[in-house]
C-alpha cells in the first residue's frame, strides 16, 4: 500500500478537529470556545468508545463510568495533595485505564446483552459508591478552591488552556483510533467482532486483546474527565456518572457510523448540533427528547451502519478517504 | 436489640415492596425470554402506568384496583404498537440496535409526558388503611398491591402453561424456527408477548403509584432495579422474578437496619454484577 493511502483516512478526522480548536480564536467570541469544548469532548469520548463499540463490538452501556472516576481521581489529587493540573490529567486517565483494566478482565467474558447489562451495573454501583465514600467528598462532591487556578494565569486564562488541552487529547484519540484500526491488534479486534470463536481458532488470543481495546477506549475519557470537572470547578456523583450521557455516546458512535475513525466525529458533531437547535427552538423547546428519540429510530431501523458506513457502501471510491 | 426491632419494622414492608418490584421485573424478563430484548422503555412504561392511577383515581374517581383494568389494557396495546413500531424490525439484528431502539421509545415517552406533565413530583392520595402485626403496622395499600402482584404472576403462569397462546408464546421463546414450521404465527406471538410485558410493567407503575410519589422520570430506577431483579431471578424466567423481587426487597428491608441506607444501591448492584459474572443464569436458573 502507497504511503498516502495509508494515512488518507487520518487526514480529514485531523482537519476537522484543527478547525474546531481554531474556530474560536478567528471569530474571538467566548461562547463559541464552550460551544466546541463541548463538541471536542463528544468528539473523543465517542472516538474512545468506538475503539470497543465500533471495532471489537461490544457494548458498553455504562462508558461514562471511566469519565467520571478520572475526574474524581484528578480533582481530588488537585485539591488534596496539591498536584499539577498535567500530572492529574496524566493520574486521571492512568486510573480509568487501571480500573478498566480490572473491570475487563471479568466482565469481558459476558456477550451481548449480559456485557451491556453489566457496565450499566458498574456505572450504577460506582456511582452509589462515590456516594457513600467520605474521602471524595460523598454526596457533595469536591469543589475547587479559586486559587487552583492561579498558577494557570488566573481563571480566564485556565479556561483557554483546558480547551487547547480539550482540543489535543481529541487529536490524541483520532491519532489512537486510526493506529488500532490499521494495526494487527486493530485487526484481531475486528475479527473478533465478526466473530469470536472463529478469531480465536485463527489465533487471535480474544481475553487479552479484548482487555487492552476496554483500556484504550478508558484512558482518554479519564482524561477528559479531569479537564472537565477542573475547568467546570466541582464534580459530584450525579454529573459524574450520568447514564444517560453513556447512551448518548453510543448514539453519537451509532450516527456517524461504528468502527470507522470519521464516523464517530460526525456523529458528535451531528447530535451536539441537533440538540443545541432543538433546544432552542421554540417548536421543539418542549419535545426535544422526543424529536431526537424519533430520529435516532429511524436511523436504527434504516441506516444501521451510520452515515459514513451508508456513504462507503453508496461510493465504494470514498473508501479510502473515509476510513 | 434496637437493631432487630428496627429490622421487625422493614423486613415485612421490604417484602410487600419486593412482591410489586418483583411483578415490574417479570416483564422485562418475560420480553427477553421470548425475543432476546432489553426493553430499555421498561421505565416510562412503569412511569405511565403511575400516571394512570392519577389520572382514573384523582380525575375520574376510580378506585386505583378498578383502574387496573384499564391501565393493563392501555398497556398492551401500547407494547403491541411499540412491537410493531421499533421492535419488530431489528429482532434479528445485533442486541446493539435492539437496545438502541427501545432506547429511542424510551426518550420519546419522556419528552412527551415531560412536555404533558412536567418532571415534578405527583402524588395519588389513597389509602386502604392499615394492618396491625406485632409491633410493626403494614400500609393497607401495600399488603393490597403485593396480594395484586401475586394474583398476576399466577394468571400469567396459568396462561403461559394452559391457554394456546400461552403455549405459542413459550414454543416461540423456545425455538422461534420450529414453531414456525409448526403453524404458529411467529410475528403475532411476538407482539403478544411484548404486549404482555409492558402491561406487567404498566401494572405494577399503577401499583406503586398507590403507595410512592413520582414523576415521569420515576421509572428509570425501577427499570434499573428490574435489571438486578431479573438477573438474580435468571433472565428469561418470569416465575424467577418474583423471588428476584423477593430477594430484593428484603434486602432493602434487611440493610437499613445495618448501615446507612445509601449503601443499599451500592449493594444491590455490586451484587447484580457479580451474579452476572458467577451465574448468569441466575439464582434460581438452571445451571447451564
Amino acid at each position: 500500500m502507497k504511503t498516502w493511502q495509508r494515512y488518507s483516512g487520518i487526514i480529514l478526522p485531523i482537519l476537522v478537529v484543527a478547525a474546531l480548536a481554531i474556530w474560536p480564536t478567528i471569530t474571538g467570541k467566548a461562547a463559541n470556545r464552550e460551544t466546541a469544548f463541548t463538541i471536542l469532548k463528544a468528539v473523543a469520548l465517542a472516538s474512545s468508545l468506538n475503539i470497543l463499540l465500533g471495532y471489537t463490538g461490544y457494548v458498553s452501556f455504562g462508558h461514562i463510568v471511566f469519565y467520571g472516576f478520572g475526574g474524581y481521581v484528578g480533582l481530588f489529587l488537585l485539591t488534596e495533595q496539591d498536584w499539577s493540573l498535567w500530572n492529574a490529567i496524566l493520574a486521571g486517565g492512568l486510573a480509568s485505564g487501571m480500573l478498566a483494566f480490572l473491570l475487563g478482565t471479568a466482565i469481558l467474558r459476558l456477550r451481548g446483552a449480559y456485557f451491556a447489562l453489566a457496565t450499566i451495573g458498574i456505572n450504577e454501583a460506582m456511582k452509589a459508591f462515590i456516594n457513600n465514600f467520605e474521602l471524595f467528598g460523598g454526596p457533595t462532591g469536591i469543589t475547587l478552591n479559586f486559587s487552583v487556578y492561579k498558577p494557570y494565569g488566573g481563571a480566564a486564562q485556565a479556561l483557554q488552556t483546558s480547551f487547547y488541552l480539550a482540543a489535543g487529547l481529541a487529536l490524541l484519540v483520532l491519532l489512537l483510533s486510526h493506529v488500532v484500526r490499521t494495526s494487527k491488534f486493530g485487526l484481531g479486534l475486528l475479527a473478533i467482532r465478526e466473530n469470536e470463536d472463529a478469531a480465536e481458532v485463527m489465533g487471535v488470543v480474544a481475553p487479552r486483546t479484548k482487555t487492552w481495546a476496554y483500556v484504550l477506549s478508558a484512558i482518554i475519557p479519564g482524561m477528559i474527565g479531569v479537564l472537565f470537572f477542573f475547568k467546570n470547578g466541582n464534580v459530584e456523583p450525579h454529573d459524574a456518572f450520568p447514564l444517560h450521557a453513556s447512551i448518548e455516546l453510543l448514539v453519537m458512535v451509532m450516527l456517524g457510523g461504528q468502527g470507522t475513525v470519521l464516523g464517530p466525529i460526525l456523529g458528535a458533531f451531528a447530535y451536539q448540533g441537533m440538540r443545541g437547535f432543538l433546544v432552542t427552538s421554540d417548536f421543539f423547546k418542549d419535545i426535544q427528547l422526543s424529536v431526537s428519540g424519533a430520529l435516532l429510530l429511524l436511523i436504527v431501523l434504516f441506516i444501521p451502519t451510520g452515515a459514513i458506513g451508508w456513504l462507503r457502501q453508496r461510493v465504494p471510491t470514498l473508501r479510502r478517504v473515509l476510513a | 436489640m434496637q437493631q432487630l426491632s428496627l429490622l421487625l419494622a422493614s423486613l415485612p414492608d421490604g417484602i410487600l415492596l419486593g412482591f410489586v418490584y418483583g411483578l415490574a421485573a417479570m416483564g422485562l424478563t418475560l420480553i427477553w425470554g421470548v425475543m432476546n430484548v432489553i426493553n430499555l422503555s421498561h421505565g416510562p412504561i412503569i412511569a405511565l402506568g403511575m400516571f394512570g392511577t392519577f389520572f382514573l383515581f384523582t380525575r375520574m374517581g376510580l378506585n386505583p384496583y378498578a383502574g387496573l383494568i384499564p391501565v393493563a389494557f392501555v398497556g398492551l396495546l401500547l407494547g403491541i404498537l411499540i412491537y410493531a413500531v421499533a421492535v419488530h424490525r431489528v429482532i434479528n439484528a445485533p442486541h446493539l440496535s435492539s437496545l438502541l431502539a427501545t432506547f429511542s421509545v424510551n426518550m420519546i415517552i419522556i419528552g412527551l409526558g415531560t412536555a404533558a406533565f412536567t418532571t415534578s413530583p405527583y402524588n395519588v392520595d389513597f389509602s386502604a388503611g392499615g394492618f396491625k402485626l406485632g409491633s410493626t403496622t403494614l400500609l393497607g395499600t401495600r399488603l393490597i398491591a403485593a396480594l395484586v402482584a401475586m394474583l398476576f404472576t399466577g394468571g400469567l403462569y396459568l396462561f403461559l402453561f394452559r391457554t394456546r397462546p400461552g403455549k405459542y408464546i413459550r414454543a416461540v421463546a423456545n425455538n422461534r424456527a420450529a414453531a414456525e414450521l409448526m403453524g404458529i404465527p411467529s410475528t403475532r406471538i411476538l407482539a403478544l408477548s411484548f404486549g404482555l410485558g409492558t402491561m406487567l410493567a404498566a401494572v405494577s407503575g399503577a401499583l406503586i403509584a398507590t403507595f410512592f410519589p413520582f414523576s415521569i422520570l420515576a421509572g428509570g430506577s425501577y427499570e434499573l432495579k428490574s435489571f438486578v431483579i431479573g438477573v438474580l431471578g435468571g433472565l428469561g424466567n418470569p416465575v424467577g422474578a418474583l423471588f428476584g423481587g423477593l430477594v430484593l426487597g428484603m434486602l432493602e428491608g434487611v440493610i437499613p437496619a445495618f448501615m446507612e441506607t445509601s449503601w443499599v444501591p451500592v449493594i444491590e448492584f455490586g451484587l447484580f454484577v457479580i451474579i452476572l459474572l458467577v451465574r448468569p443464569s441466575g439464582l434460581f436458573g438452571a445451571k447451564q
